[in-house]
């Protein structure tokens, strides 16, 4: 069994997707200064995290799994997360 | 003076997963008036675990736990590998005893924690699903209820089981964002295969089931290790790093987790499966150190919330003590309530019960491992040296024979490991683990 690639892994996933409310919000100036935004994009199980040519850290997050981990490791500033609206985001079925 | 505004509810418990639950169905039983609050749509939706319960803190609280809760399976084999690029090594034990009286089961918690919300709405607790409390309503140092988008619910004491973020506690200044070394992800999938091919290939029969752990090069180098765990007609796969040695060593975590899932010595178990989910956790790897301040005026905070974690090396151990924490919080609030008195002082018989139950004095016991499981030779050197130990046994090459302990000395003097450090790493081990 050969690993999907996370964007298909992440549909075999249910999704309330908040369609007025995003969950994350990075600071770009902080993120480039301080590493960051390379740092997300590389711990992020689900990617939400991608960077742009420019240096500039794109957020999916519809694909966000809620784990905490770019949280856990971002600097002071550099990153807003919480979880989404009580019902939205992602729903296991296994867990 | 304006007079106390009558609470809502004896007690509002924030998070229905293992912890919370287990909470508000103690006290739900003691007749309480409880208000359960989840995020999710429905419990067990925003809930995710490797997947191994030790099952007997559970059965305390619900005697016919094993037989009627949603479990997967019986913990008979426990199958722990070093895992190298080409060569591994295991211990692998399995033991009768295990399955009678049961020791662990296999869980999927979004079948299993709807059942623990079940017992409790049961047992009279409210629950309220698909809602987010935002804070908690404080008054001077005093929690006095929650807050869910403009909606305020007011109690005499506040429960916060809302997980390994631990938001409400850290928001309120109960706790504080721990170091990264205490942190690790842990990424999982669940795959599909026929139950019958889970037997074969584990070797089991009827529900018995296999818990599989890897550390090598299972997560190329960096501090954690693999895990593989059998359900019905599912597996559990996935692995758990170390947030401080991810980012030191620039790894990408979904490049880690493919390579487990594709490694020679893991990838046959997969074979014909199907990727049904895929899901991941932050992990609180500090142990003792990570406890901290879990009371205050009106509000206590139970299971992983409270850092409530230990991976001893051979046990990881998360749901078993957010049981145990749970027990302990319920009769230290039911105590506080008949004394009309959920001060900080009195809450704090909470933390006394906790740490004079197995979950406190474990954490203790253990309180030397997560420094010990940082030493980074354990995620590489020590694996490679066991199977060139075991190479040089089995390795008929038409040299003369030497006994083993010759060429264990032969092995480590072409290993970058020195005695010395064996030495030390061995004390500090029997010590810590």
């Amino acid at each position: 069994m050969k690993p999907l690639p996370v964007t298909e892994r992440l549909t075999k996933n249910r999704f309330n997707l908040d369609e007025e409310e995003s969950h994350i919000e990075v600071n770009q100036e902080i993120a480039k200064a301080t590493g960051t935004g390379k740092a997300i994009v590389a711990c992020c199980p689900a990617h939400v995290y991608s960077e742009d040519p420019d240096g500039t850290i794109a957020v999916e997050y519809a694909a966000c799994l809620e784990c905490g981990t770019c949280l856990a490791i971002a600097a002071p500033g550099a990153l807003k997360w919480h979880y989404p609206r009580g019902g939205f985001g992602v729903q296991f079925r296994e867990g | 003076m304006t007079e106390p505004v009558e609470p809502d509810f004896d007690v509002i418990v924030i998070g229905a997963g293992i912890a919370g639950c287990v909470t508000a169905y103690q006290l739900a039983q003691q007749g309480r008036s409880v208000l359960l609050v989840e995020r999710g749509e429905e419990p067990g939706s925003k809930n995710l675990s490797g997947g191994v319960l030790y099952s007997r803190g559970m059965e305390q609280v619900f005697p016919d736990f094993l037989t009627e809760a949603p479990v997967e399976r019986r913990i008979t084999r426990n199958y722990i590998n070093f895992i190298n690029g080409d060569s591994s090594v295991a211990v692998d034990y399995r033991d009768a005893r295990l399955a009678e009286p049961v020791n662990a089961v296999t869980v999927l918690r979004a079948k299993l924690d709807p059942w623990l919300a079940a017992k409790c709405e049961e047992a009279g607790a409210l629950i309220m699903p698909g809602v987010r409390v935002d804070r908690v309503l404080t008054e001077g140092t005093r929690v006095v209820g929650v807050q869910a988008g403009d909606d305020e619910l007011r109690a005499h004491v506040v429960v916060a089981a809302d997980g390994v973020n631990s938001f409400i506690a850290q928001d309120v200044g109960l706790r504080k964002k721990p170091p990264q070394h205490h942190l690790a992800v842990g990424v999982k999938a669940v795959v599909s295969l026929p139950r019958k091919t889970i037997e074969d290939r584990f070797t089991l029969t009827g529900d018995e089931g296999a818990a599989v752990a890897a550390v090598g090069d299972c997560t190329e180098g960096v501090g954690g290790g693999g895990f593989l765990y059998t359900n019905i007609d599912s597996l559990s796969i996935g692995i758990v790093v170390r947030l401080d040695d991810l980012t030191a060593k620039k790894k990408v975590v979904t490049d880690i987790f493919d390579h487990f899932l594709e490694h020679r010595f893991i990838a046959p178990y997969l074979e014909g499966g199907e990727m049904l989910e895929y899901g991941c956790h932050l992990v609180a790897e500090g142990g003792l150190d990570m406890v901290g301040d879990i009371v205050m005026d009106g509000m206590v905070v139970v299971g992983d919330a409270a850092g409530l974690t230990l991976n001893t090396g051979l046990t990881v151990r998360g749901m078993d003590l957010a049981v145990g924490s749970a027990v302990a919080a319920a009769e230290a609030v039911g105590a506080a309530l008949d004394q009309k008195n959920t001060s900080r002082a009195t809450l704090a018989a909470y933390r006394e019960k906790l740490f004079a139950s197995y979950v406190g004095k474990d954490m203790e016991t253990y309180a030397k491992a997560p420094h010990f499981l940082e030493t980074d030779r354990m995620y590489k050197e020590y694996g490679e040296l066991l199977a060139d130990v075991l190479y040089g046994a089995f390795n008929h090459d038409l040299k003369p024979r030497e006994h083993l302990v010759k060429v264990a000395r032969g092995s480590l003097a072409h290993s970058p490991l020195k005695i010395m450090q064996l030495v030390k790493d061995g004390i500090a081990g029997a010590r810590a683990l």
